[in-house]
């Protein structure tokens, strides 16, 4: 089931959550609907499952147009990030529940219930779970109950609304795969909303980048981390200084300093340079800095540097390397994004090929 | 490998001095407080409570069996249960409607409303009668065109169960809406999404997780409604056997002398207020989570 959404709006009273999105889910896909709150995401999220009314525009599932389609009849598949798990029925009677509520005549015969509940509590691997209550469960273990009583009404899409931000850690890793395990085995088509941008980057064959009620990118988890599309994807997937800079004649200068980044840029006046802190090269030549604070992050060394004439930056270091507060350093960005004020950008990689600097986007 | 030192598996603590706890009074002032406290209800609810039963039983279990047996407390009796059983499911089906109403959704005058449900509270009983005086009476804004259809409201049944219904009505709203908003929407939405009718949703979803509320509203309800006095006063006109409630009826039997059969009713409610006490209290040991719930599931 593919859904289309048109010029998508939803106003709650005078604030505007969402200003007019177009946007293709593929069926069978994946997609994250990833944003810091207050994007949007959860209302996109629940104005696609019917939970709340759109302001204006068009949700398609298929050819059908759905937003005239109640929400009972959308056969949509909604998954709470705090469960919503029926307390005083059991896990069995929980993931029934969307068959036994139907009329008479739709019904399917007990045996019939009681087979697929068998079923998906197999596909969701809580097989002996059965006869619990939900508050005999973990927090891992209800997501899956969830998950499992949305599916038993065989829905067309499944909405996942931060399926996992009630869980530690641990728990949130292996339920991702588990995740994307059961929706490569059963094809449903799946949205689901997250702030996590390691969640999105790792589930999703599609991300879909919100802020304040608008889409900034939409793209594969590659095309989202690797070719940002606005500074505030930049900022907001993974880490990133900015760095002011102007453009002069297609040169780079920084604090009135050249920087080589061995291409000639379209374009001039004052712009913004985007550099991930693993993305930084030391080397004889380019720009300089004095070290600040180091720290441990991950594999790696954090350092806080500030460039000469522009500012503090992060740069990650091998561990190995043992820098001090107020050594010296030179280095170059290796791999780089600038932004005109104008929305334009252009990035670059000195890692293309060897001696040679390669300009995409 | 012995190293030839043999070391006290649990040496000798320092005995622990008397510390003042961290917050609070001494032994002494708790005490007092305690034995304060206790008198203080001894007098006002043990004391007088004890005394109704004494004073009904003065004369022995005869007397007291036979002041039921009066046909003006046994019409008392009947119009009190009636009256209860009109008005406490009336509240019911206006309790859980309002809260529903409050709780699902927002619209203008949401917050009048809430602070309308609690005016039955704040209002004196007598002014809520009166109200109905006003509304229904001979004089009133409705009641003569009222008394041309021939509905009597006033001095009747009717205007009875109206005002009981008036000055009962929080007990279910307000023991609901705290529960409804705690537990938010998210169950009824999921139900909705798994296809379940509007009805179907409310029996085997939203009933279930507000019963005890419901029960433990219903519970003071009934008890109020049983026991009102002051604005089933105003409407009821004290006819004898016909508009007298118990509450009515003791009144009476106490002004004519009778205090046997006064207090041998009046041990009635009494008894009636304390299995509501003990169910109350049972529902809140027994359910109290439920009751106060957090936001947990």
């Amino acid at each position: 089931m593919d859904i289309r959404i048109r010029g998508l709006a939803k106003d709650f009273g005078d604030f505007p959550a969402l200003h007019g999105l177009d946007l293709d889910i593929r069926s069978g896909e994946l997609l994250a609907l990833l944003g810091p709150s207050g994007s949007g995401k959860t209302t996109l999220l629940r104005v696609l499952a019917g939970l709340e009314q759109p302001s204006a525009g068009r949700v398609l599932f298929g050819e059908e147009d759905a937003s005239a389609t109640p929400v009972r009849e959308r056969r949509v598949g909604f998954v709470f990030q705090h469960y919503a798990l029926f307390r005083h029925m059991t896990v069995a009677e929980n993931i029934a529940f969307g068959l036994t509520s139907r009329r008479k005549s739709e019904r399917p015969s007990r045996a019939e219930i009681a087979r697929r509940v068998a079923d998906l509590l197999d596909l969701v691997q809580l097989p002996t779970l059965a006869k619990r209550y939900p508050s005999q469960l973990s927090g891992g273990q209800r997501q899956r109950v969830a998950l499992a009583r949305a599916l038993a009404v065989e829905p067309r899409v499944l909405f996942l609304d931060e399926p996992f931000g009630a869980l530690d850690a641990q728990v949130r890793k292996d339920l991702r795969k588990w995740l994307r395990d059961i929706h490569d085995r059963t094809g449903y088509t799946t949205v689901f909303v997250t702030h996590d941008q390691d969640e999105a980057l790792e589930l999703a064959d599609r991300v879909v980048v919100l802020n304040k009620g608008r889409i900034e990118q939409i793209g594969t988890p590659d095309e989202i981390y690797d070719a940002p599309a606005s500074p505030f994807v930049f900022d907001f997937i993974g880490d990133a200084s900015r760095i002011p800079v102007t453009v002069e004649h297609g040169r780079v200068a920084i604090g009135g300093r050249r920087l080589d980044l061995g291409v000639d840029l379209a374009g001039a006046g004052a712009a913004t340079l985007f550099v991930r802190p693993q993305h930084w090269r030391l080397g004889e030549t380019g720009l300089a800095g004095t070290v600040g604070a180091t720290r441990r992050h991950g594999t790696a060394r954090r350092v806080d540097l500030t460039l000469d004439g522009a500012g503090p930056v992060e740069i990650d270091l091998a561990p190995e390397i043992t820098v001090a507060a107020g050594d010296r350093l030179t280095l170059t960005p290796a791999r780089w994004r600038i932004f005109f004020e104008d929305g334009r950008s252009i990035g670059g990689s000195l890692d293309a090929a060897p001696g040679t600097t390669r300009a995409f986007g | 490998m012995a190293t030839g030192e043999t070391f006290p598996l649990d040496p000798p603590r320092p005995r622990a001095l008397p510390v003042p706890p961290p917050i609070g009074e001494t032994a002494m002032a708790r005490r007092l407080l305690v034995a304060a406290a206790v008198l203080f209800l001894a007098l006002i609810l043990a004391l007088p409570l004890a005394g109704v039963f004494t004073e009904g039983l003065r004369k022995g279990w005869g007397a007291w069996l036979a002041a039921f047996a009066d046909p003006d407390a046994r019409a008392a009796i009947r119009l009190t249960l009636l009256v209860a059983a009109i008005s406490v499911p009336a509240n019911l089906v206006f309790g859980v409607a309002a809260a529903w109403a409050i709780t699902r959704f927002s619209f203008p005058g949401r917050n009048l409303l809430v602070t309308l449900i609690d005016l039955p509270f704040s209002v004196s009983p007598v002014v809520s009668g009166l109200v109905f005086v006003l509304l229904f009476g001979a004089n009133g804004l409705v009641g003569p065109f009222l008394k041309a259809q021939g509905i009597q409201v006033i001095f009747a049944v009717p205007g009875l169960v109206l005002a009981t219904i008036f000055v009962t009505f929080p007990f279910v709203a307000r023991e609901l809406i705290p529960i409804m908003q705690a537990q938010g929407a998210a169950d009824e939405e999921a139900a909705l999404t798994l296809g379940a009718s509007g009805w179907t949703i409310f029996t085997r979803v939203t009933l279930p997780n507000i019963k005890w509320g419901l029960l433990y509203g219903v519970l003071l309800c009934n008890a109020r409604a049983m026991g009102e006095f002051g604005a089933v006063s105003v409407v009821s006109g004290h006819i004898r056997g016909l508009t007298n409630t118990v509450p009515l009826q003791v009144e009476i039997l106490y002004n004519e002398y009778d205090f046997v059969g006064a207090f041998a009713i009046a041990s009635a409610l009494a008894v009636l207020a304390l299995v509501t006490l003990v169910l109350k209290t049972f529902l809140e040991w027994r359910y109290g989570d439920e009751l106060a719930r957090s936001a947990r599931h």
